[in-house]
């Protein structure tokens, strides 16, 4: 093996060793103090924990009743009507809620259904004159719903246009009608989508924290992630956040384990851009009219509360914010995580790849690679089966017990930067992954005889050949680092904030102006990351 | 049996994304002919004009001497066999013979008896409750072949049919469409890249280049040492 072989094997071993770390020091962190406090840990499984529980699973399945259905209608139509004005600009829509911070989407939802929303008045009359907002789990579902609806359209769509055009047309020389055309066609390309697009809504709410945090809790509303957080956060009970922790493990492995026997994508959708199609299926009248409707409804409940964010955004006072030195703190302190995070979450991707991609071609050879392959392989999705607050809480715990709560001005910007970085990797993978293959096949032999191995082949070969997937996958992390309220919401401090941190706090004060305004800020400035990523991505090497 | 029909394209012109077709041909009742051709000649075009699925920006489509032209694909005389996704996966191979009779699948006994009889005669017998994906490639595009006879329209064509199938296999199922020809007297339109199929129809061929006819003969002295100069240079024998 080359130089430039076993170095790249170091930095893959490196990264997996980090990810290991990570879920090690959390789950030592979980063990140490189920040991110290035994008794409390096995007596902190009670009714409580059991009702956080069901709730968790109760909401997830409402919330993906309520967005796959109706996206089923929506991808239908926006299949069928392929030439309407506008038709670009509604996927363009339907990608924004994914561009989104949770807890700007969860804000946008108070400010359009909320007691003070824009639809108040209009909702008023329903509700005897004064209308009592939208909290707890009907606030929950439509804020879900909100991010899910789309994503799920938009999979059914891409369901329904992977069809073969030749399917298309063969049904048109059968003379089938729309109601054959359905059963024969378009029922069986999105019952084979519907099982993992429905996992992994389920996925995506079941581990929801932002939006719940800020729409639900109390023990009504609370799932077993916002439980950790108030464990830690309120009651100081790390015994009971252990349990919680345990309970939450239990079920995203579950919930993992049957996914990814259905096949289900993990990481739903990281491009904004859709394949067109080359044969049009003809449409009724009556079909046009009913499939305009359901798109029109769809867009109005996308674009409702983006709108709202938008105008009570505006409403809020920027320059004074801007000038808040609160806030220009938190600002500069979310963007360097999210500069680190982003150059983490790409650096560990690129070693795994290239780690896998090593073992793979040794396996071809016969040397067994065993679970090191394997763990480069997946090593990425696998992260997500251990949701971010409960890497937190673990840490969290071990700060406390180790009586260091005080480092947490050193741990815990290092545990956001890292666990941001791993929770970006999935879709950083997928991003980079298929890119970096095909310039692998394409230059690893060429290379190996030139003896162009380390940095410089680095430099001279892969960073040029994969410029575009790169800085996709790096905008990318950077948006998802930027808008999460996930472990800072258990380390932040006024030491230690970020914009969402800073946006959840001004919410918990009722200054509602100000977090109006700075989730617009926020909310922008994600888009314009993820555009960037959608624009860099189309780039081809 | 139906017999064939005489196909015409008249004159048709069509630009597609930038692509320019026109095609002035007629092929006459129950012959075969081969489209030979460089990928993005216009072949699949070709044929798509005839089936309906694309329309030309002018001329007419006249298929036994009546005009096609704005007709839609389910009410023209014309069946299609593609290079794959003939078959619906999750139907049996009876029912995906079966629609073409009925797009529904309402069938009475005598088309059951009909669906039958084309599956025996395309080797299919005892397949009938088989999934498409527990066939092998021959056999599905078998089935395809089963679904024409049952539908029973004058005119089929064929869009690289066994291109992805190996060098015996496309022997035999050639010598299937053949016998099939003769015996329903169908007008048979054929895509393909290889010349000795073309040959080994044993009918008219025509060579297509930059969305025209450039060529065209009986495939045998088309593509024989003696062929035109375009054709030699297609398939390198100079």
């Amino acid at each position: 093996m080359s130089a430039r072989a076993t170095a790249g094997e170091k930095a893959g071993l490196a990264a997996l060793a980090l990810l290991g770390l990570l879920a090690g020091g959390a789950f030592a962190g979980l063990v140490l103090s189920a040991t110290r406090q035994g008794g409390d840990v096995a007596g902190a499984f009670d009714t409580w924990l059991w009702s956080a529980a069901r709730f968790t699973l109760w909401q997830a399945a409402l919330s993906t009743l309520l967005s796959v259905l109706p996206a089923v209608l929506v991808a239908r139509a926006l299949f069928r009507h392929r030439t309407f004005p506008g038709r670009g600009l509604i996927l363009g829509l339907f990608a924004l809620p994914l561009a989104i911070p949770g807890i700007v989407a969860a804000l946008a939802t108070l400010m359009l259904y909320g007691r003070a929303g824009l639809l108040a008045p209009v909702l008023a009359p329903l509700a005897d004159g004064q209308w009592p907002g939208v909290f707890g789990l009907s606030g929950i579902l439509l804020a879900h719903v909100f991010f899910n609806l789309p994503l799920a359209a938009r999979m059914a769509l891409e369901a329904l246009e992977a069809v073969p055009a030749d399917r298309w047309r063969l049904a048109a020389q059968l003379g089938m009608g729309p109601a054959a055309r359905f059963r024969v066609i378009e029922w069986p390309a999105l019952a084979s989508a519907l099982p993992g697009i429905a996992g992994l809504v389920f996925m995506l709410c079941a581990t929801s924290f932002a939006v719940v945090l800020t729409l639900g809790g109390g023990p009504s509303a609370s799932t077993l992630e916002v439980a950790i957080y108030q464990a830690l956060r309120f009651d100081f009970d790390p015994a009971r956040a252990a349990a919680l922790t345990l309970t939450q493990l239990a079920l995203t492995g579950l919930l993992v384990t049957g996914l990814q026997s259905m096949g289900a994508p993990l990481t739903g959708e990281t491009n904004l851009t859709l394949a067109r199609h080359g044969y049009v299926p003809p449409v009724s009248r009556s079909q046009a009219i009913s499939g305009m409707f359901v798109i029109a409804m769809a867009a109005a409940f996308v674009g409702g509360p983006l709108v709202a964010m938008l105008l009570s955004g505006l409403q809020a006072d920027l320059p004074r914010l801007l000038g808040e030195s609160a806030v220009r703190q938190a600002l500069v302190t979310s963007l360097a995580l999210a500069l680190a995070s982003a150059l983490l979450a790409v650096a560990l991707t690129l070693a795994l790849l290239r780690l896998r991609l090593d073992r793979e071609k040794a396996r071809r050879r016969g040397v067994s690679q065993g679970w090191i392959e394997w763990a480069a392989g997946n090593g990425a999705s696998l992260i997500l089966l251990v949701p971010p607050i409960v890497i937190g809480a673990g840490w969290f715990i071990l700060a406390v017990e180790a009586g260091q709560l005080r480092l947490t001005g050193i741990i815990g910007p290092a545990l956001v930067t890292t666990v941001n970085a791993a929770m970006a990797m999935p879709f950083v993978m997928r991003l980079l992954g298929p890119a970096h293959d095909m310039a692998a096949a394409r230059h690893d032999r060429l290379s190996a005889n030139l003896g162009l191995t380390g940095w410089m082949r680095l430099r001279l070969i892969d960073l040029p050949a994969l410029k575009g997937p790169l800085a996709a996958g790096f905008a990318f992390a950077m948006a998802l680092s930027l808008g999460d309220l996930g472990v800072i919401a258990l380390f932040g401090s006024e030491d230690f904030r970020t914009l969402p941190w800073l946006l959840h706090a001004r919410m918990g004060s009722y200054r509602t102006d100000d977090a109006a305004g700075l989730a617009l800020i926020l909310a922008l400035s994600c888009l314009a990351l993820m555009m960037i990523a959608a624009r860099a991505g189309r780039v081809r090497a | 049996m139906s017999g064939g029909l005489e196909v015409e394209l008249r004159d048709v012109r069509l630009s597609l994304d930038g692509f320019e077709a026109c095609f002035d041909a007629r092929l006459e009742a129950g012959s075969i002919t081969a489209l030979v051709g460089a990928s993005g000649s216009g072949k699949s075009t070709f044929l798509n004009l005839i089936a309906g699925f694309d329309r030309p920006g002018s001329g007419r489509v006249l298929i036994g001497g009546v005009d096609m032209t704005e007709r839609d694909p389910a009410n023209r005389p014309v069946s299609m066999v593609f290079q794959e996704n003939n078959l619906f996966g999750h139907l049996d191979i009876a029912a995906n013979v079966g629609l073409g009779r009925s797009p529904s699948l309402r069938l009475s006994a005598t088309d059951r008896a009909d669906i039958a009889q084309a599956l025996e005669r395309t080797g299919l017998a005892g397949k009938e409750r088989r999934k498409p994906a527990e066939l092998s490639g021959g056999e599905r595009q078998r089935a395809a072949l089963a679904r024409v006879l049952v539908r029973d329209r004058p005119v089929l064509l064929l869009d690289e049919p066994f291109a992805s199938l190996g060098p015996a296999l496309r022997t035999g199922m050639l010598d299937l469409l053949t016998a099939l020809q003769r015996e329903t007297g169908m007008t048979l339109v054929m895509v393909t890249h290889h010349p000795e199929d073309a040959v080994a129809l044993g009918g008219q061929a025509l060579f297509l280049e930059d969305g025209r006819v450039a060529a065209s003969g009986r495939a045998s002295n088309l593509f024989g040492p003696q062929g035109p100069e375009a054709v030699r240079r297609y398939t390198g024998r100079t």
